[in-house]
């Protein structure tokens, strides 16, 4: 019991408040939280609610870094605050505030419609001309394992928002699409079952779009789920660019598997023991 | 589409000026060091060594293709920035129609002076 | 629908340079654009101050005469440094952006490591080929006087 206490610290969390109803700009307020190891930021936010101030807001659902919602800056970095343990950021001082280029809703709740426009705009499904197929499907699309390598990694986005928060581009640029939709484009162009690239290449390089991006690399260094959206991004740029100059064809969406034949194929001769 | 073709232009002009502009630093800025341009004396640019560079075939060509190349790759970086700063549809597109115009005109000043020096009949030396 | 007051967090300008934590390679970004624009502004004036040429052998003598004053000189060293970075720059950021340098996508494994990592000692050996240039380069100004 002694050895808990003494591995308990007192941490102040600073937290960037703003109330719309009450506040012009947004203020500092200090709390002072007692921190034990383990403890998330999202345990540290809960804590001061319960026993502090009963006004202070975020957003989370699942806890465990699965759901995208509570993406803070935390320390002058976005992330997932379930996903930070305290201790292991900061040993005093701990300063919490909203996404930043995001408007603010109410203290660290930003607001995420205009990210959520325009990975609406980007058309992010499949789209394919076999709408029969697709809706009543007879058998599996066939999709090697290297073209699923190729848009895997994009796939594992929650679209917390932290890419857009340390974007520079993002800061200026208020039409900026923004590092997450401009990679899950290319997680649905990459896709071998998709044939929608044109409506998709028409909506990113329209200005403000995919060329916006001139790669500083923040979204890739923040980025909670290791997706690397600038890598999607320059890929994408470069085929565009072998499009443009009709360096490169259009893929056609790939067809279902053929039906099974019942033939066998030869079976593969067993290597040779290595001891005798 | 268009500015797929704008910014891969963006990227050709790039390298573009990088070569040549690179050499154009290799005679007037490391060359005092170099010394593979042989000048005569005092540098790369005084009279005598201008001259001879405006009248060559080659600089000629290599001066006019860099005026362009640089142009069209620093005006394009310049929209790219000033179209970051929010401004409204139109404006973007009277701000392109503006920059190439400024862009074509400078282009025709440097080419007419390079051309014009290439005949001039002035006692130059 | 839209709340009555929602606070506007764009960082704005000052994102370009901070506001955070951030990597190396975003202080390269706003240098770019830096040097971009100055050497976009001394090419404007060097297009019409080399055309003067068309005017003769005094004309230019005189205004190369000009060119000696301290002030156009170190101009010149600073532009040349602009030009040593950007033009170094720009190679790693043709390589990057034609997607040479960043690699292909991989499984996100903890620690993740991404194309910033790919593509770091590119950016280091460009850094440096960048230093060595300008060496050269403010050499040749400063001490032999070109």
């Amino acid at each position: 019991m002694e050895t808990e206490n003494q591995q308990k610290r007192n941490i102040i969390f600073h937290i960037r408040r703003f109330d719309p109803e009450l506040d012009e700009v947004p203020r500092w307020q200090k709390f002072t939280v007692s921190v034990e190891p383990g403890m998330t930021v999202l345990d540290g936010l809960h804590h001061i609610k319960e026993t502090q101030d009963a006004s202070l807001s975020w957003r989370y659902s699942c806890r465990m870094g699965v759901c995208g919602s509570c993406a803070m800056l935390i320390n002058g970095i976005p992330t997932l605050a379930c996903n930070t343990q305290i201790m292991d950021v900061t040993s005093q001082k701990l300063t919490l505030a909203a996404l930043p280029n995001f408007d603010i809703i109410r203290d660290l709740v930003p607001d995420l419609t205009p990210m959520f426009r325009d990975h609406v705009s980007i058309q992010p499904y499949i789209q394919r001309d076999d709408n029969k197929e697709m809706e009543n499907p007879t058998r599996e699309f066939f999709q090697t394992h290297d073209e699923l390598e190729e848009y895997l990694q994009f796939t594992y986005c929650i679209k917390c928002g932290c890419c857009a928060a340390a974007c520079p581009t993002m800061a200026a640029d208020r039409k900026y699409m923004g590092p997450m939709p401009l990679a899950q484009a290319y997680r649905y162009n990459k896709d071998s079952r998709d044939g929608g690239q044109k409506d998709r290449n028409d909506v990113i390089t329209a200005s403000h779009g995919v060329f916006s991006c001139h790669y500083a690399g923040e979204c890739s260094n923040v980025c909670p789920k290791g997706v690397d959206p600038a890598r999607a991004i320059q890929h994408m740029k470069k085929d565009l660019v072998l499009g443009y100059l009709r360096l490169r064809k259009d893929k056609k969406p790939c067809q279902v598997v053929g039906i099974p034949t019942g033939e066998s194929k030869p079976a593969i001769a067993a290597p040779e023991h290595t001891v005798k | 589409m268009k500015e797929t073709g704008y910014w891969t232009w963006f990227i050709i002009s790039g390298l573009i000026t990088f070569f040549i502009l690179g050499l154009h630093m290799l005679i007037v800025h490391l060359d005092g060091m170099l010394g593979i341009f042989s000048h005569a004396d005092g540098g790369a640019v005084v009279w005598e060594n201008v001259i001879q560079r405006s009248r060559s075939q080659f600089f000629s060509i290599a001066y006019i293709i860099l005026l362009g190349a640089a142009l069209y790759h620093g005006f394009y970086g310049l929209r790219t920035i000033l179209l970051e700063l929010g401004i409204g549809k139109q404006a973007q597109q009277r701000l392109t129609k503006f920059l190439w115009l400024t862009g074509i005109l400078l282009f025709l000043v440097g080419t007419y002076v390079s051309l014009a020096v290439r005949t001039m009949e002035a006692p130059i030396l | 629908m839209k709340d009555k007051r929602s606070y506007d967090n764009h960082l704005g300008i000052v994102g370009w340079l901070g506001g955070g934590r951030w990597g190396i390679e975003r202080y390269l970004y706003t240098l770019h654009r830096v040097t971009g624009v100055g050497i976009l502004l001394f090419f404007i004036i060097h297009i019409f101050e080399s055309s003067l040429r068309i005017l003769g052998r005094e004309t230019w003598d005189a205004v190369m005469e000009v060119m000696t004053n301290p002030i156009f000189k170190a101009g010149e060293i600073l532009v040349f440094a602009a030009f040593a970075f950007h033009a170094l720059n720009g190679i790693r950021l043709i390589f990057i952006e034609l997607g040479l340098a960043v690699g292909k996508a991989e499984d996100p494994i903890y620690p993740y490591r991404s194309s910033i990592n790919t593509q770091r000692s590119l950016m280091i050996v460009t850094m440096i080929l960048s230093a060595l240039l300008m060496i050269a380069g403010g050499y040749d100004l400063i001490f032999l006087g070109h």
